[in-house]
């Protein structure tokens, strides 16, 4: 599994990488979670407010830091669709 | 069995009704008028009473003006970020980009403006959402007046301008602030000067997909209001404090008319003085807008404080080293000196005016 978080490094974005780092290890599933900060990256993923937050692939959250609580759920849809 | 345990907390978050949050909410707006109605009494009563100072000595004007006007920011502040955090629920970046996809200028460029106030944004998502709106076909006179208006009307600032100065201020400040990234935004478009952005903004190719707006639930957007009052009053309280605190004392042991003499009215170049101090200078509207209070109180000019506050908020120097990651330097000069310019007319009219 792959976990995106793109954001310049600003202190909400260094909250979601956090958030979802602790969200996978609670998730207990392999994977592991990147932060993007280059622009164009962002711009291909749509990103109008950081930081968003991408499951293999699909973007689940933007413009906000997400809840441990909700980026498990998250993980575990993401688990369920493949 | 750590997901059940996250599973049940997030059941009895989402089973809790909506008329009954709806009801809570009501009740805790009608708990808050009531103390906010008590405020200045209370204020009173903790000087003059409880500590028993004086009303006409200095210190006893400094504490009464900080017990009253301390915690009344402060609700003010709770009050207003919980809302525009809602608010802002509705204008999404990506509803923002859609209503001004196409638009020609003029239009575009007061929307962008009056969006600008209510779009939420974060100065480090500056270039992908400026890219984003060139993407969209939208102009570059107005992108830059949404990124003029955003920063410079701050729903902080608002707060506390109104709690300070009364809604009449603080209408001042919303109007002349779309004025200025109106107009602004404008002029640079007209001015043609879309050779300077940097060439690979132009020449990215993007298939444009993913900004399609989201759809949010109610509880969704109270949970945005709160988070908006938890980081936002969060993070700026202790600096509301500290600036009514200096306000305060100022307040109390400045004399009266000692600030007319070189921010009042008969010093013309008060205004770009304060411009010019203000660009490179960037604050929260926090710690500023109380100490302005003051600062009025003793006999600056109206206009010459607001040109000050709007040039320190307004432009800041963190920002203009983000956009010069798109926008070449002659362009970030005009850019600033174009709202530069504004500020100081601003300025000069309401010292005109008042």
């Amino acid at each position: 599994m792959l976990i995106r978080v793109y954001g310049p490094g600003c202190s909400r974005c260094e909250k979601a990488f956090a958030a979802m780092e602790e969200a996978l290890q609670q998730a207990g599933t392999e994977g592991r979670v990147e932060k993007v900060s280059d622009v164009q990256e962002m711009v291909k993923a749509a990103v109008l407010a950081t930081p968003v937050v991408e499951i293999n692939g699909s973007v689940v959250c933007r413009g906000r830091v997400p809840s441990v609580s909700e980026a498990v759920t998250w993980i575990m849809t993401s688990l369920a669709e493949e | 069995m750590t997901q059940k345990a996250i599973g049940g907390e997030e059941t009895t978050e989402k089973r809790m009704p909506l008329w009954k949050r709806l009801a809570v909410s009501a009740l805790l707006c009608a708990v808050w008028y009531l103390v906010y109605r008590s405020l200045q009494p209370a204020a009173d009563w903790f000087t003059y009473s409880l500590l028993g100072l004086s009303s006409t000595g200095h210190i006893g004007s400094a504490v009464a003006f900080f017990a009253f006007e301390a915690p009344k920011v402060l609700m003010l502040l709770v009050l207003v970020v919980f809302g525009v955090g809602i608010v802002r629920t509705f204008f999404t970046p990506q509803r923002t980009r859609q209503i001004l996809a196409g638009r020609n200028e003029a239009v575009g460029n007061v929307l962008a403006s009056l969006l600008g106030i209510v779009t939420p944004f974060c100065s480090c998502s500056a270039v992908p959402l400026f890219m984003g709106f060139v993407q969209a076909g939208i102009p570059l006179g107005v992108t830059l007046s949404f990124l003029i208006a955003a920063p410079m009307i701050n729903e902080v600032a608002l707060v506390l301008l109104f709690g300070m100065f009364g809604w009449k201020v603080a209408a001042i400040y919303v109007s002349t602030g779309l004025c200025i990234a109106t107009v602004a935004g404008w002029v640079i478009g007209r001015l043609k000067l879309e050779r300077f952005v940097e060439q690979w903004v132009y020449e990215f190719q993007s298939n444009g997909t993913g900004y399609e707006a989201e759809q949010l639930a109610w509880s969704d957007r109270l949970k945005a209001g709160k988070t908006a009052v938890r980081e936002i009053v969060g993070k700026v309280w202790p600096y509301v404090v500290a600036g009514i605190a200096v306000g305060a004392g100022i307040h109390g042991y400045v004399p009266e008319g000692l600030m007319a003499s070189f921010m009042g009215k008969s010093a013309w170049w008060a205004v770009p003085a304060a411009v010019l101090m203000g660009v490179p200078m960037y604050s929260n509207a926090a710690g500023i807008v109380p100490i302005i209070h003051a600062l009025l109180e003793k006999g600056a000019a109206l206009g010459t404080a607001l040109a000050f506050m709007m040039a320190v908020i307004g432009l800041s120097l963190p920002e203009t080293i983000i956009l010069r990651k798109v926008l070449k330097v002659q362009l970030i000069a005009v850019f600033v000196g174009v709202v530069a310019l504004g500020i100081l007319i601003v300025g000069y009219l309401f010292n005109f005016i008042f």
